[in-house]
Parts: structure tokens; sequence; C-alpha cells
């Protein structure tokens, strides 16, 4: 099992990736350099939170565009997996492989604390450790993760139960007071229809260790984990 | 002004335009042996300019403690280095984006926070942490408010006048603004570039209304064998510009910018202001540190302040060699730039670094990697000579080592400005005993130095790079983990402005202490500091008197605590209209924490834990030895709660006893390193009421029920500001410990009452509670009062 973090000119959060993979879970990983359209062997790709090529133009609208969005388009299209973070869930709507797209926090402003989020469907390569309805305190730092779509999508999304988290209350209250940026429906992350692809705007790999505040977002990585030892096993 | 042609005339008249003085020209003919012409005029205008050569200021600062132990590099080059251990250093330093970020607030903080990340990666240290210390004009109208602007008695009365100024409307609403983009502009670089921006300091005071503070502090670390230095050397090797394309941005920033007081025409010096991309400077990072492993970097130093010429005069000047370049190489991003722009442009994100000759292409693949561009533009030579040419031609051949060093060096007239007359009259007046002080502590608490800066912090990214063990307000100091090793690093800024105004020398050695009591409040052995220097007009001598004083304040408290100055810069013209800002010395303090497991912070933890006011002074163990009930008033009308409550400022600050000062540093860090303790806060702004409530705001459902002496007045007890005080709390069971440890280091440890869990802060004096309230109320006022003063979701 290997774990592959894309590099973009502008990523930040690729080493926070690389040291919750291969340190704190202790599980191979490698970067990626955008210019690559070899993903060296990778069972699950991560594209890291950042500000890609600056974000200039809109966030992720450049980065889909690297040659390297190839390569992860054809791995997610064979059932890869691939998990966006943050500016990687803003490449994957940009690139077609999520659906919807974020615009600006409704505040205007960037935000960086603490969220609570809620575990909706267990049902999914990243989410199959957690348990349904679980509360997870997961940093945010984000100007743009105001999530939206038309009606048909938002509905395809529930219908499909696609939508992977939603922002909270502590106490888990769906309510107004736990949407940090205005997603539409509390939306926090999402995964495609085959469930193989997925993007959130919480950093887990920000919480992955007490020291940091919050050990909650180790569960995405163990159920990407366990979801590749699940389907080595199926194989074999 | 001219942003001229080479062909211009060079006259007195000219040099003066460009702020060279007559004997400042008399000296530039001496150096050529000629008269300059206008390039050679602007490259020695910016490099002599306040801002670049520190003129007024460099026979004050060799007064300044720079050796120790730890000090791998002191002040000279980009940024001070530090020993932390294993194998690893630590760069950091602090400088001022001030008048750029009054006239474009956004950009001005932008570049302000990229300037100070380059000289970090310059030294070949990777940027870990960045702090802000901000100070902004009041963001209220003071008769809105009912409240009158505070009346000032100070000693130092050069900026009485911007200290009794009135905040209209209008004036607060352009604080409000000012304030909005600083904050968007610290926030875009750090977020954009990817380095944690943990905190920082944020005051308000009438006197920065025209004129705020913004000042960048950046922390690295590198391998010690892996550090660079800004000399070039080795005769033949190619310099090599790599980033951004030259602009027209930014042209004499350093000189008619930060070398100037404001005026009313200030507002048109906007083109004056560089533009930051933070997107730019991220790539400029990676790609220098991977550069510089190839091993075929020599020197390397960023365009910053002055821009090419500054980088090339002081790398030959420092490698005792000269430097060619040769302008039509430099990447430029508009046409028909005159070399007098290309020399003096600052256009952020760019670097000159000489490589290896033969092995320039290693270096020049790493750029191109990263997509930034990289020439050849220029090469080392012998003889000390800085020669500029455009497509061959000289355009300018100035002496290097002249140039950097060999500026003006002015001892100016200082003066100390006639002391007011003070009466008892002059100063707060304390409550009658018994009366009931819950409404002004709310008061207190939502005033805005005071309140929660947490809607200004949540706009900056705290914790990329997955370090941040103590963010902002989460200890008293800024904890930052070394991923590779056992250790933390711990940072906090400190400088009261107030109180340096009422004594300079005071001031700054409190700014000092208090820096290091809050990086010792995180369980960190303070180290080393770096200093920022704000003050007005140096051609003043009451202004000269103030920053001598500082400096004679700052040398004495770093050699008394065992920190070093590292390095820093000094902002001088800090002045709209004549009138001068508070001098505000800020503080960098850095600190090792050995085991990155045992940070200290503000929060209490359990319910039934003992909390114990730890003073180290010695008049607190001389029996409740109250010294003359005038002496407390004079000292109490320094305070926050004077200036807030009573709308007076004057007296003087708390005496400080730097003997003190360190036994409650060692005597913190002992405990931290046993960990006996459950919680830390050290007694500064607001006083022990506002520590309470801190601690008590950070834990969730906790509350405190303390008793405060009763030989002072209550207002003083609750609200006072003396130095030397930390609150921590304590199981019962490890009470016994912390009395052996604080008796072993002479520091008094008072048990002033015990942490509830009845979500209530309770303060009682003489029998009676003073202060009390549901903590969540107290939270409300401080936790929103920003938010809501400015307007804002």
């Amino acid at each position: 099992m290997k774990f592959g973090v894309v590099v973009f000119p502008g990523s930040n959060c690729d080493h926070d990736a690389f040291h919750a993979i291969g340190h704190v879970l202790q599980k191979p990983v490698e970067f990626i350099w955008h210019q690559s359209e070899d993903l060296v062997g990778c069972d699950a790709i991560i594209l890291p939170g950042g500000f890609s090529y600056g974000d200039y133009l809109r966030t992720g609208a450049i980065a889909r565009f690297s040659p390297v969005m190839n390569a992860v388009e054809k791995f997610a299209k064979s059932g890869g997996l691939v998990l966006g973070i943050c500016n990687g869930f803003q490449i994957l709507c940009e690139a077609g492989l999520l659906p919807g797209a974020m615009m600006r926090n409704a505040g205007l402003r960037f935000i960086c604390r603490h969220v609570h989020i809620r575990v909706e469907q267990t049902d999914s390569p990243f989410t199959c450790a957690a348990k349904q309805g679980q509360i997870l305190k997961i940093p945010i730092a984000h100007s743009d993760g105001n999530y939206t779509c038309d009606a048909a999508t938002l509905a395809e999304l529930e219908n499909s139960r696609q939508i992977l988290f939603r922002y909270m209350t502590p106490d888990g209250l769906d309510d107004k007071a736990g949407n940090p940026n205005g997603s539409m429906a509390n939306i926090a992350g999402i995964c495609n229809r085959e469930r193989n692809v997925a993007g959130l705007m919480p950093h887990p790999e920000r919480a992955m260790e007490g020291a940091l505040d919050s050990e909650d977002g180790i569960v995405v990585f163990q159920s990407m984990v366990g979801a590749l030892v699940g389907a080595a096993k199926a194989t074999a | 002004m001219a942003t001229a042609q080479t062909e211009i005339k060079v006259t007195p008249e000219i040099a003066a335009e460009h702020g060279v003085t007559r004997e400042e020209y008399a000296r530039i003919q001496k150096i050529l042996r000629r008269d300059p012409n206008i390039t050679e005029l602007g490259i020695f205008s910016v490099m002599w300019s306040e801002h670049c050569s520190y003129k007024s200021s460099k026979v004050h600062l060799k007064r300044l403690p720079t050796r120790g132990k730890l000090v791998v590099q002191g002040p000279g080059e980009n940024a001070g280095v530090v020993d932390i251990g294993d194998g690893l250093v630590a760069a950091f330093k602090i400088e001022s984006h001030n008048h750029p970020s009054f006239v474009e607030p956004f950009q001005g903080a932008t570049t302000g926070v990229g300037g100070i990340l380059r000289d970090i990666f310059t030294m070949g240290a990777r940027p870990i942490a960045v702090m802000d210390s901000l100070r902004f004009g009041e963001i209220t109208a003071s008769l809105a408010s009912g409240a009158e602007a505070p009346t000032t008695k100070g000693s130092g009365n050069v900026a009485a006048e911007a200290a009794t100024h009135k905040t209209n409307e209008e004036e607060a609403a352009k604080n409000r603004r000012i304030l909005d983009g600083v904050i968007r502009g610290v926030g875009s670089y750090g977020n954009c570039f990817g380095v944690p921006t943990v905190g920082g300091e944020v005051a308000f005071e009438p006197c920065y209304s025209q004129n705020p503070l913004v000042n960048a502090l950046a922390l690295g670390i590198a391998r010690k064998e892996d550090l660079f230095f800004a000399k070039a050397k080795g005769t033949g090797n190619p310099v090599i510009y790599v980033g951004a394309k030259t602009g027209r941005d930014g042209i004499h920033g350093a000189s008619l910018l930060a070398s100037a007081e404001f005026t009313e025409e200030s507002q048109q010096k906007r083109p004056n202001v560089q533009v930051g991309d933070p997107f730019m400077e991220k790539l400029l990072l990676e790609a220098c540190l991977e550069a510089m492993k190839t091993g075929a970097v020599v020197a390397i130093q960023d365009m910053g302040a002055a821009g090419l010429t500054c980088s090339t005069c002081e790398m030959a000047s420092r490698g005792a060699t000269g430097i060619e370049i040769d302008l039509a190489k430099v990447p430029q991003r508009e046409t028909g730039m005159s070399p007098y722009e290309i020399m003096l442009s600052e256009s952020q994100e760019r670097m000159l670094l000489v490589a290896e000759r033969g092995r320039e292409q290693e270096v020049l693949a790493v750029f191109k990697k990263w997509g930034l561009d990289a020439t050849v533009v220029g090469e080392v030579k012998d003889g000390g000579l800085l020669v500029v040419k455009n497509h061959g031609k000289v355009v300018a051949q100035i002496p290097a080592h002249p140039l950097a060093e060999e500026g003006p060096v002015y001892n100016r007239p200082i003066a100390e400005p006639k002391a007011r007359k003070e009466s008892e009259l002059d100063w707060f007046h304390f409550a009658a005993d018994g009366t009931e002080l819950t409404e002004n502590f709310k008061k207190l608490l939502a005033s805005p130095t005071i309140a929660s800066k947490r809607w200004i912090t949540e706009q900056y990214d705290t914790m990329v790079r997955t370090n941040t063990l103590a963010g902002p307000g989460a200890s008293d100091a800024a904890v930052v983990r070394i991923k590779e090793t056992k250790r933390a690093l711990a940072l906090a800024t400190d400088g009261n402005g107030r109180w340096s105004f009422l004594n300079p020398k005071l001031g700054a050695m409190h700014a000092v202490a208090e820096a290091a009591r809050n990086v010792a409040a995180s369980g960190a052995r303070p180290i080393a500091a770096t200093n920022c220097l704000n003050f007005g007009s140096p051609e003043k001598p009451e202004v000269m008197w103030q920053f001598s004083q500082a400096i004679d304040g700052l040398s004495e408290a770093c050699v008394a605590l065992g920190t070093p100055i590292t390095g820093g810069n000094v902002s001088f013209y800090n002045e709209t209209l004549r009138k001068s800002i508070y001098p505000t010395p800020v503080i960098g303090m850095l600190g090792i924490l050995e085991d990155a497991s045992k940070v200290l912070k503000v929060a209490f933890r359990n319910e039934g834990d003992v909390i114990v006011l730890l003073d180290g002074s010695t008049s607190s163990k001389a029996s409740h030895q109250a010294p003359p009930r005038a002496g407390k008033q004079r000292e109490f009308s320094s305070s926050e709660y004077s200036k807030t409550i009573g709308g007076i400022v004057a007296g003087e600050p708390p005496a400080i006893e730097l003997a003190a000062e360190k036994w409650v540093i060692d005597c913190l860090v002992t405990l931290a390193e046993a960990g006996t303790l459950q919680s830390a806060h050290d007694v500064s702004d607001g006083g022990l009421a506002v520590t309470l409530a801190e601690s008590c705001f950070a834990a969730a459902g906790l509350g405190a029920s303390v008793a405060v002496p009763e030989d002072v007045s209550a207002e003083y007890a609750l609200f006072g500001e003396r130095g030397a005080r930390v609150v921590v709390s304590v199981s019962p069971e490890k009470l016994t410990a912390l009395r052996n440890t604080a008796r072993q280091y002479g520091v008094g440890a008072h048990e002033i009452g015990k942490v509830t869990g009845d979500n209530a802060l309770r303060i009682e004096y003489k029998g009676h509670a003073v202060a009390s309230s549901a903590v969540d109320t107290l939270r409300d006022a401080w936790s929103n009062s920003l938010q809501k003063t400015l307007k804002v979701q």
C-alpha cells in the first residue's frame, strides 16, 4: 500500500499530509510533482491544501490543468482512491471529478479554527472506520469553502448518500451556528457517485495528534487504509 | 521627483530632493572624487537613508548586548541566529512596515510579512512561524462612547498632543479600515505562503491614528552547517538574479517613505508602496532552499529595501569584493525603465545570489523547475567596486564598502523633555472601599486592547505545518514544535507604548521583562531577543532622548535576563504633521522548551485546583509593606484601567525589579519541567482580574473564587499592572512542591483562591465580592467586543 501526495506550485499542506500518513500512521507515502503524469504505483492519491498556482483566477482553476491531473483523472476513473483536502477539494470540483463549486465564505474572510463535523455516511472508503453520526473536531483554514450546487445536484447528493460530512455545533445539531462559511446544506465533504473520490474542506491531517488539540482526523486516513487493505484481500 | 535619465545634471538641490543633506552630498563627492550622476545619487540616497543606514541610531545601538553562548549570528546579517541544540539553529528577526501600512494598509502589511520571511530563508532557514505586533489608533470615537479622551500628564511631553487627541467618528472609521486592511494583508501573505501566523499583540492608542505600527517577526530553523550568509566571494563567480521581474513599484520606499515623516500629501506616496505576491514568494522559498542544497550557491541576499542597490553593494562589502552587473540582463516587468529606476525598484519577491563558477547551470535548473526567472546578471570582481552597466555602458561606479558601511553617522542632539509638574490631582483616584467593580471590570475586558483578538487571529492560518502546540491566546507565548526533535520553540512579542511614553527607559525594560515572562509562562527558557524600535523623528532632541533612554532600558534588561539582542530594526519618523507616536520599542523573545510535551497553557484545568500568585518582587516579601498611597496612585495612573475607566494617562509605569523578573522566569521554567503546574498566565494589561478572567475563558465551564490583598485599594489589587507576577494553578497535592520550588528561587507563592466548577468568577476584597459574575457574561464582553466595534460578521 502506498499513498501519493501531489505537490502543485503553491501547495502548502503537502508536508502536513506526508507527515500524517508517513509518521503518524506509519504508512508508505511519496510526493508526486505536478508535472509528472506517473503516479508511481500509488494506491491512493491526496490532493493537499494550499494555494495551488496562487489560486489566481479561481481556487483550483489552474491546477486542474496540471499534467498530474490527467493521471489523477485516469486513476479516479479506474476506481483509485482520491482525497482532496481544502484546496484539493476545490481542484476536484474544478476538474469535474466532484460535483458543485466553491464560493467565497459567507463572511468574505479567511477562517482558521476548529470546527465540528458529523460523519453522515460510513459506506465510503473515507469514512468506513468511523461511526455513523460521529462528531469530529477538525480545523478549517480557507477563504473559499462555501460549497454550492444546483438543486438537482443537491438532491442527487442526498439521494445517493454522497454527503460524507456536515458542519455541526459540538452537540451535533444541524443548525446555522455550526456552519462556519455558509456552505449549502452544511456540506463539509462529499464523494462522487462511485464513492472513490472525496473532497472535504476541513483538514484531517491537522488533527492527528493530541498535542495539536485533536486526533479526530485519524479516522479519515484509517478508513482509507482499511479500504485499501480490504480491496487487497478481495483481489488476493 | 526625478525618475530620471542619467543625463540629468546632479546639483545639491536635486540631492536635497533625494533627502541627501549638503554634508552628505559633500561626502559622496569625496568618496567618488567627482560629482555623482543621477543613478549614483539615487543609489547613495537609498543606502544612506535612515531606513537602510541606521545613521541616527548606530551610535546608540552599540550599547545593546549582542553576544551570548547560544548566539551564532548577531546583528549585521539578514537575521539573527541562535543555537537551539540537536545541530539546529533558529533564525529570527522583527521588522517594521509602518508607513506603507498607513498609505496602503493591505499591501503595506503583506510586503512587511514578505520581507521578513525573505530575511529568514535567505539564511537557509525554513520559516516556521510568523508573529505580528500591531498598533492602531482608537477604533471608537472618544465622544460617542461618552468617555473623554485620556488626559495625558506624562513626563515625556513630546507626544503629549497626540496622546490627548480626541478621536472623532471619521477618524475612528479610518482606523477601523486601516486595521481591516492590515489584518487581511498579514493573513493573506502568511496563509498563502504556508507559514503559521501564531500570534503577536494588537494595542490601540490615539497616537497611532495617523501612523499605525506594523511590526512583523519571522522565525525559521536550519541545520547549523546549512546556514547561508550574504558575502560575495570568489572573483569571476556569476551573480544571479532570481524571482519576480523588476517593475517601477516601491521606488524610494526606503528613502522617501520610511525615512520621512508624514504630511498632508502622504497619501500621494501610494506609488512608493510595494505590492506583494505570496505565491511567488512560496516558489522562491522552495527554489532557494533547493538551490542551496546543490552546494553551488556561494552567497545569497534578498532584495528588500533599496532592492538591487542594497543587495549588490552589501554582498560585495561584506565579502570585501566588487560586483559588476548589467541592468539590461535584469528581468523587467515594464519597458523603458531607466537604470535609476531599476536600481531603486523595490519590487518584491526577488533574490540575488552568487553561484560557484561553472556550476551556475545547477542553480538555474532548480529555479526553472519552480517556474521562476533566474538570470546571470553579472559577476564578482576584484577591487571592491560596484559597477553598474546598462547594455555594456557604465552607468554607475561606486566603491562598495564606503557605500554600504561608511555612510554618515549622526550623534544627534539629545534633550530630556521638561518634566511636567504632576500632583495628586492629576492622578487616578481610587474608588472608596466597598465600591462594586464588576461593571468597570466588564468595560475593561471589552476595551479593544484587552478584548479577545480571536476575530483577528482566526483570519490567520495558525496551524499550517502542524507544529503549533499553542496558537494565539492558548499560552502566554506561541509554541511551535520542531518535529525531528523533542524540543519546541516559544515566541512572544511585547511593548507597551504608553509606558514607554511616560518613562522610555522603564517602558523598554518592561517590554523585555514581559516578553521573557510570557515565554517562561509557556514553560520555555527565554534565550534571545530581537527588537523593533518605533520612534518619532530623530531630528527632535526629545525623540532622541526617548530613543537613548529606551536603548539603556533594553540593554539593562537584556543583560539581567540573559537574553542578547540578535538583530532587529529601527523605525524613525513615525510622525504625522509633526506629532510623534509614543516611543514604542517592541521586543520579540525566543525561548526553548526542552520537552515539547510540557507546554504550559493559560486555561484552568480542574475544579479544586489551587490558584497561586507567584510574585518575585521583594516588596511582596517585606511583610506587605505597602508604599505610600500616592505612589500607588501615580503608578496606577499608567494602567489600562486608568485609561479606560478613568480617562487618565499619567504618572509613571510600575517600578521594575529585574532580579525579581529573573527569579520568576527561572522558577516557572523549573516548575514546567517538573510538571508541577496545571496552568500559567502572567499578570499584565488589566492586572490580576483580567489574568484570572482569561484563565477562566480558556477553560470550559470552570470559574474561580479568589481573595485579593487588603492592604491596597481594591482597584489597585484587581487591576494594578506591576510586573514579576504570574497566576498559576496547581492540583492540591502538588502545592507543597510548588511552594518548595518557589522558595528555592526566592519567589513569593501566595495562595489566593481556588478553581471552581460553577462557571463563575468571584473576586473578594475585605470580605465582599467586589467583582463577581458568571464567566459566560464576562466572556461575552471580552470575546465579541472587537467584532461589535468593527461592525463586521
